[in-house]
């Protein structure tokens, strides 16, 4: 870096360094962290309420279709989204191997307890099994984070990528450990307060369940001391190296927490699929994760979410949406259609469907919101 | 003014009415199927040609069958299980189809085999996916499967290769479920009859560099056992031809196809008098076969020069579940009883050979040796050689014997 860069760098004010034009990361409030519960009930608004409440009744009103495949489906990857959000949007660390992270939690879940393949699995008691899984989800993505935290920018995301690869090729020749091209098949749920988990409204409330805790975990991290000096490193790397923060492992952490999450998203997708094959962990599924967390937006956690429900919408009834603007010959070709979905969202808005919540709230709301302390546009 | 609101009001409630009572009638005399090929992925262009396979069965019947109208319900996924499920589960309990066709690969298989028997009123009819273990083990009651699989394709290949002098082999595979099923469909009576594999290289699904794999073939052997694929074939043949190699080859039913034969190279020359083996032939000769490669053609300007194996197995399943509609008149009542009894004894006539089913509701039918020839025009096809009729999932052993040797597999059958 020449002296003038470097003096540039010194001088820009802490969350304007991004490039021009880019509109600033959120930093959530700063000094008040974390919040004591009365100022948190004070920031409950009725919308909040809502959603929550339309949550807890939805597989009441939806067929049994609709709450397991599009509702607990879109909780799970939205839940594996969130790790990404969680890394990129406030470590400013692109990670592709997420689902890699995740895809090893499923292998965990096989390889412990008991699928198809009788030679391989163990089948352990199943809090043994979860147990593994999910310390194994967080160690590998320590390590994959230990291993790409040095590189910047495209260097994580091609580093990381190349991991994901590298765990597909490993799944699908390795038979001793991962069974090969065909994986563990017939994984099912433990037998636990004698509920059957794999059923729609069960496995709905599960997904939820698992989703709510992995956004209120976030949440509560970002406020954190932690969650700011990650957001600090996040928007000056170097300056907070100088204030006394080691960057590495308040990143190497970061990628911790997200395999804890990822570990958890894992768990639910093998049970989800009751299967879990290279296929669940393939560049295809890797890019997926990066798409949801891109569609719904990365300035709140609750944009992974909101990616994965027209992700899985978009995936399941693209076909249809296809035939019916194009007529029935668009039927074999409706992924050009999604793929016109997913264009248009970004295009118009490159914070994804968060922003045009940002934008929609700024024309109902021309004076800007005088009294909100929040300089992030995004909602709470 | 009161009775112009009640005029209306019962205009309205016999509209209603009307339209309830079409509607009851429609869902009486449609059928609707859902039809599930890999329309993304590594198979997308075989998808494509599955589901001409299955539109050229509708076709041919008017768009009826049992004297109803069939509506295709199309569905896709990328050749993972994960996704076959997810799509198969939208057909059945989001469209409501009520008879399921696909999918197309053999792990696909297994995972929708093992949905199906979550859905006990649905009937599901296997498309192309050739996994032995979809029948064998642990078969679901309303999984069927009208075509052979792909150990069966390779039946009566072994003595064949031993009728030509061809006693010791080195094999070269793609490491995955398809080719287990032909190479022991392959080593089973070739083993049995004196025949020795002395070695195996089991390369990843896309090898690109087969110098290695090519390095390691042993000098004393009669010829090669080649099970690849598409690009994988070409790739192996043409580099086989560059370092020198001279040893005659044996193929899988992938190996030699069209695909693979169009490829350019002095290798070509040498690929002549190769045989293969495989549940339908291009050069086949009987009026079923002109006819269902003339409709083909008729209806898919499109399409390949002539039908894939893909489209082939598709139209063979999709012509089975509409002559089972046929059979019971569009009865789909009780569960789908009576049509699953219909099935069970469904015998016809297929484009190449004779479709029925065992009792683990597994096609028994017809393999075709073939050999590569070189036609006046000096483009090579193959030539049927030998025609081996009612072939069953076990090849040709009791239960027992075949339950004794398991599923094919890296290392089964074995004979050094």
């Amino acid at each position: 870096m020449s002296a003038p860069a470097w003096r540039r760098a010194m001088n820009t004010p802490v969350g304007t360094l991004t490039a021009p034009g880019v509109q600033a990361m959120p930093f959530e409030r700063p000094g008040h962290a974390p919040l004591a519960l009365g100022q948190r009930l004070r920031a409950i608004r009725p919308r909040h309420l809502i959603v929550l409440a339309a949550l807890l009744i939805y597989p009441w009103v939806a067929t049994p279709f609709f709450t397991f495949q599009i509702g607990g489906q879109a909780l799970v990857l939205g839940l594996i989204a969130l790790s990404l959000t969680f890394l990129a949007g406030y470590g400013g660390m692109v990670s592709l191997a997420q689902m890699t992270v995740a895809g090893i939690a499923g292998y965990c879940v096989a390889i412990f307890g008991d699928s198809s393949v009788s030679q391989i699995s163990l089948g352990w008691a199943w809090p043994w099994v979860l147990l593994m899984a999910i310390a194994v989800a967080v160690l590998v993505s320590a390590v994959i984070g230990w291993l790409s935290v040095r590189t910047e920018g495209i260097y994580t995301i091609m580093i990381t990528l190349a991991i994901g690869v590298a765990f597909y090729y490993l799944c699908v020749q390795n038979y001793t450990l991962f069974n090969g091209h065909a994986g563990f098949h017939h994984i099912t749920t433990p037998q636990v307060l004698d509920v059957a988990w794999r059923d729609p409204v069960p496995y709905y409330y599960l997904a939820l369940f698992w989703a709510m805790a992995g956004y209120f975990l976030i949440t509560y991290l970002l406020r954190a001391p932690f969650g700011l000096a990650l957001q600090g490193i996040r928007d000056n790397a170097r300056r907070m190296n100088a204030l006394g923060f080691n960057v590495t492992a308040h990143r190497v952490a970061a990628y911790a927490v997200s395999g804890l999450l990822a570990g958890v998203g894992g768990v639910l997708l093998a049970y989800y699929n009751g299967l879990v094959t290279p296929g669940t962990v393939n560049t295809g599924a890797l890019i997926n994760i990066l798409i949801i967390a891109v569609l719904g937006g990365m300035r709140h956690p609750i944009g992974p979410f909101v990616g994965a429900v027209v992700f899985v919408l978009m995936q399941t009834f693209g076909i249809d949406l296809a035939s019916q603007l194009f007529g029935d010959w668009a039927r074999e070709r409706f992924n050009l259609v999604i793929g016109m979905v997913f264009l248009l969202i970004v295009l118009f808005s490159p914070d994804g469907l968060l922003g045009w919540w940002t934008q929609l709230r700024a024309r109902l709301r021309p004076s800007g919101g005088a009294g909100r302390s929040i300089p992030a546009a995004a909602p709470h | 003014m009161q009775s112009t609101r009640r005029r209306f009001g019962a205009k309205v409630l016999g509209a209603a009415l009307a339209l309830a009572f079409t509607a009851g009638v429609q869902a009486q005399e449609t059928i609707k199927i859902g039809v599930l090929a890999a329309l993304e992925g590594p198979f997308a262009a075989g998808g494509q040609d599955c589901m001409r396979g299955a539109e050229l069965a509708l076709l041919q019947k008017g768009g009826m069958a049992g004297g109803k109208k069939i509506q295709f319900i199309k569905g896709s996924s990328d050749a993972t299980p994960d996704k076959a499920v997810n799509a198969t589960r939208k057909l059945v309990e989001q469209d409501k189809v009520q008879i399921m066709i696909g999918p197309l690969s053999g792990d696909e298989g297994i995972a929708v085999k093992n949905y199906s028997k979550t859905q006990p009123n649905i009937t599901f009819i296997n498309g192309s996916s050739g996994a032995q273990a979809t029948t064998l083990m642990d078969p679901s009651p309303n999984f069927y499967r009208f075509h052979t699989e792909g150990a069966q394709w390779m039946v009566g290949l072994g003595e064949h290769a031993l009728s030509k002098g061809c006693k010791k082999m080195y094999l070269i595979a793609e490491d995955y479920g398809f080719p287990y099923s032909q190479v022991q469909g392959f080593m089973a009576s070739y083993c049995a009859k004196g025949g020795k594999v002395v070695g195996k290289s089991w390369v990843p699904l896309g090898t690109k560099d087969y110098s290695s794999v090519i390095a390691k073939i042993p000098s004393n052997i009669d010829a090669l056992l080649v099970v690849l694929g598409g690009s994988d074939a070409v790739n192996f043949l043409t580099q086989y031809e560059q370092t020198g190699g001279d040893l005659p080859l044996v193929g899988g039913t992938i190996t030699v196809d069209q695909t693979v034969l169009n490829f350019k190279g002095k290798r070509r020359e040498s690929l002549v008098g190769t045989p293969s083996a495989g549940p339908m032939a291009d050069s086949l000769d009987t009026p079923e076969w002109k006819k269902f490669v003339a409709d083909y053609k008729a209806n898919f300007k499109d399409g390949f020069p002539s039908p894939s194996l893909f489209a082939y197995l598709y139209y063979v399943s999709t012509r089975a579940a509409l002559e089972g509609l046929d059979a019971v008149k569009g009865d789909l009542s009780g569960n789908q009883a009576n049509y699953r009894a219909a099935l069970q004894k469904l015998s016809f006539k297929g484009p190449a050979g004779d479709v029925k089913i065992d009792k683990n509701r597994n096609g028994i039918g017809t393999t075709f040796i073939t050999e590569v020839v070189k036609n006046a025009d000096g483009s090579l096809a193959n030539k049927v050689i030998k025609v081996i009729p009612n072939i069953t999932q076990t090849l040709g052993l009791s239960e027992a014997e075949f339950k004794k040797m398991g599923l094919g597999s890296r290392d089964v059958p074995n004979c050094p």
